[in-house]
């Protein structure tokens, strides 16, 4: 059982600092190097010590799927080291990005988000656990099923929903809409399948022509695995060793086409040819934690870029225009649901191991829930934005003089 | 090349959405389509008898007619595209592949460049190639080679070899919420393609006959299909096989005074302030439907406007480079001393089609009718 002493460690900011640094003392290093069933009795041996008994604040888990490797000698760790606050940040960010996804197809359905609109639920441990084995400075580009990496890359809920709803508030200031949303090192947002893949390439250049010690995450899905300006970016990135990690999504299906009906090979990580590559089960936080961890020193060691296969599922159809059930079963998506499901997978996981507690993570799911409600609510009462933002923004540095055609003055609409 | 087995309901449902049904294809409320829809007053054609016995078709439903006779007369033609096997986004090609099996109607990867450059392959070795853009607005991966491949093969190899035989589909235009990327209308981008003809229909009736033209037509074709009129636009359409000739601008209205152009959705835009012209101005307005936008029929537009002596020309696309400009300089060069006033243009603003704020992009009927009172004073 938890001691008060110990909740108190846990909810205190400065206490859980002083339990990380014990946890991080050569004991559980020498911890890491042992078999599972040793780590843990040493581990329990010492957080017993602490009055933690079961409630332990590290664990370690097993990544359950073996990883598929290509080109490459070595693997990603097998096992992944998870402390308390990780175990509740990673479960905070996939309910944020569920729940966010639930209430941008609400608003959708409502008819207060135009343009299309493209959900990330079932993939959330993909997002997850990339951003958390990448650095800040680090860069992100991916396809228009991004909403869930703008909050990942610091924009609110709201900032996230009123850019769907087309608000001021918008983190694009509700130009460019539910594709096309920005963030931190987030390079955003594209609309057209694949065309993201020679950015995220180049963007890898520029970080390594000017020295940073950074990395692209280039994202794309097994749909637009079969765009040309793939394999035209795989060929630069290898010829001039560029940092940049490929991720592909294969959620299975490319709009309403199976990978089997459109991939003369559905073995993504071995795609790139030349470019070593990784399997890696991608409803498994923890996995895709530890591959992105292992591509990310690949990368930022000068070994150029590196694949990584996630292998996820998405529940809603490839848009809000598309039901999902014409091409697959309700049964398959109920299947995937029950048995592989991302956030509920990881959930057990943390309870059962007793990494964090029930009422925690009951907490967070109150939490979140009241987070989306409220921002949800606010993106559709937010200020509308100024019909000036139809025309500015074209271009930069305007000659003098010089009018966004017909659209500045609104000539056609003036009496004279 | 064919595509495995496919379950029997329907793929997408793409056409509900942008016809003001939600998403799980269920009716629904109708408040921005059908704001669309009342602009867009969408006026049946009526069909010649010569075409002989007809049905209610909406647009998308005709298009299918159309290959569906293709397809039946034709053994060398081949649909394909991305989900075109399970009848397509929009329904375009629904029961095609039951009728003629996985080989000659199936789907492909997204693979935009892919599927123009193997749509030439196949007509210039003979074989009819009708191909689909799932959306105009993914057509630029494929611009290469329908701009180098395509349109230069006849002349590059003195008519050795052509690709007359390749006609690709694409839904174009607006629909009331597309936003940046499922709205735009490209033509003004082709027209720069000596070698292509680009056709748009306004309706059900000149979409079957202007798709079956364009099949059979020895050069190849980009056949766009404003997408807001699939359903919207009902009408009895001839069931049988007939064409309508491209590079032919039609008359659809006769009148003295103003000369509206247009094509696609924008004709019916112009037959508004058509009635708008004659009710409050008492003026009567020419309105004629452009229909090819290359090989352009300016003979058709030249001799209307000799006659009212007022061009209005219209089209979704931003204003600069758009077509109408090219219409502009010919009829200034033409009609210089018939004109009663300044050629106007009302097109779409020179920005990206916005996520927000489509309505005030659109050159709606009430920019039009200003435009035509500034010409009736000027």
């Amino acid at each position: 059982m938890l001691s008060r002493v110990s909740v108190a460690i846990f909810r205190t900011a400065p206490a859980a600092r002083k339990t990380k640094e014990i946890l991080h003392s050569p004991w559980i290093q020498q911890a890491n190097s042992l078999s599972t069933t040793s780590r843990c009795s040493i581990l329990q041996g010492l957080l017993g010590a602490l009055s933690v008994r079961n409630n332990s604040s590290e664990q370690i888990f097993d990544i359950q799927t073996p990883y598929k490797l290509h080109r490459l000698d070595e693997s990603p760790n097998t096992t992944a080291t998870l402390t308390h606050d990780e175990a509740l940040h990673y479960y905070r960010e996939m309910q944020t990005i569920r729940r966010l996804e639930t209430a941008a197809g609400n608003l959708y359905k409502e008819k207060h988000i135009r343009g299309f609109c493209h959900l990330y639920s079932g993939q959330e441990a993909c997002a997850v656990g990339i951003i958390n084995a990448v650095k800040r400075d680090d860069a992100i580009i991916t396809s228009y099923r991004a909403h869930g990496w703008t909050y990942l890359r610091g924009v609110s809920p709201l900032g996230v929903l009123a850019e769907l709803t087309g608000k001021k508030a918008g983190c694009s200031e509700g130009k460019g809409g539910s594709m096309h949303t920005y963030g931190e090192n987030f390079y955003g947002g594209n609309g057209i399948v694949g065309g993201q893949t020679p950015l995220g390439t180049g963007i890898a250049f520029a970080m390594k022509y000017q020295g940073k010690d950074n990395l692209c995450v280039t994202l794309y899905g097994d749909g637009a695995a079969n765009q040309g300006q793939l394999f035209e970016s795989f060929n630069l990135a290898k010829l001039w060793d560029l940092p940049v990690i490929y991720v592909v999504e294969n959620n299975g299906y490319g709009m309403g086409t199976s990978t089997d009906r459109s991939a003369a090979s559905s073995d993504y990580y071995t795609r790139g040819d030349y470019i070593p590559g990784i399997w890696v089960d991608g409803m498994d936080v923890l996995g895709v934690r530890e591959a992105t961890r292992f591509a990310a020193d690949h990368c930022r060691s000068g070994r150029g870029p590196i694949l990584l296969e996630c292998v996820t599922y998405r529940y809603s159809g490839h848009s809000m225009s598309d039901p999902g059930t014409s091409y697959r079963t309700r049964e398959e998506i109920q299947d995937v649901r029950k048995k592989r499901d991302p956030i509920t997978g990881f959930k057990e996981r943390i309870l059962s191991s007793e990494l964090v507690t029930p009422e925690e993570v009951k907490a967070i799911d109150v939490e979140v829930k009241k987070e989306i409600d409220l921002a949800a609510t606010k993106a559709k009462t937010e200020a509308e934005v100024n019909l000036s933002s139809l025309y500015t923004h074209v271009h930069s540095q305007i000659p003098p003089g010089m009018k966004v055609r017909g659209a500045d003055a609104f000539t056609y609409g003036s009496p004279e | 090349m064919g595509s495995a087995r496919i379950p029997g309901q329907l793929l997408f449902h793409a056409n509900k959405l942008l016809f003001g049904r939600n998403a799980w294809g269920t009716a629904a409320s109708t408040c921005l389509v059908a704001k669309k829809s009342s602009t867009l007053a969408y006026q049946p054609d009526i069909s010649p008898a010569e075409f002989g016995e007809t049905t209610r078709m909406n647009l998308f439903q005709s298009l299918t007619s159309a290959m569906d006779i293709v397809l039946q007369d034709d053994p060398t033609s081949v649909v394909f595209g991305e989900d075109v096997a399970f009848g397509g986004v929009f329904r375009c090609t629904v029961g095609l592949k039951e009728k003629y099996g996985k080989d000659r109607v199936f789907n492909t990867p997204l693979s935009e460049q892919g599927i123009v450059g193997f749509g030439i392959g196949i007509a210039v070795a003979g074989a009819t190639a009708v191909a689909e853009i799932q959306f105009a607005d993914y057509i630029f991966p494929a611009f290469d080679q329908l701009v180098n491949e395509a349109a230069k093969y006849r002349y590059r190899s003195g008519d050795l070899f052509n690709v007359g035989k390749l006609t690709i589909r694409s839904p174009c235009g607006a629909v009331g919420h597309g936003g940046l990327y499922h709205s735009q209308m490209p033509e003004s981008f082709f027209v720069h393609a000596p070698g292509l003809k680009v056709v748009i229909p306004r309706g059900p009736i000149q979409a079957k006959g202007l798709l079956l033209s364009c099949i059979r037509d020895q050069n190849p074709c980009i056949f766009l299909e404003p997408k807001i009129l699939y359903r919207s636009a009902v009408e009895e359409v001839p069931v049988g096989d007939y064409v309508l000739p491209l590079g032919k601008a039609e008359v659809i209205m006769e009148g003295s005074d103003v000369t509206l152009l247009g094509w696609g959705t924008q004709v019916h835009v112009l037959r508004q302030v058509a009635d708008l012209a004659h009710d409050k101005l008492n003026i009567s307005c020419e309105l004629i439907d452009l229909r090819t936008i290359l090989p352009w029929d300016s003979a058709t537009v030249i001799e209307s406007v000799k006659k009212t002596g007022r061009l209005l020309v219209s089209h979704e696309a931003p204003i600069t480079g758009g077509f109408g400009a090219e219409i502009a300089s010919t009829i200034q060069e033409e009609c210089f001393l018939h004109l009663e006033a300044p050629v106007q243009r009302v097109c779409g603003y020179d920005t990206p089609f916005p996520h927000v704020y489509e309505a005030f992009y659109l050159p709606d009927k009430w920019r039009c009718f200003e435009a035509l009172k500034k010409m009736i004073n000027y």
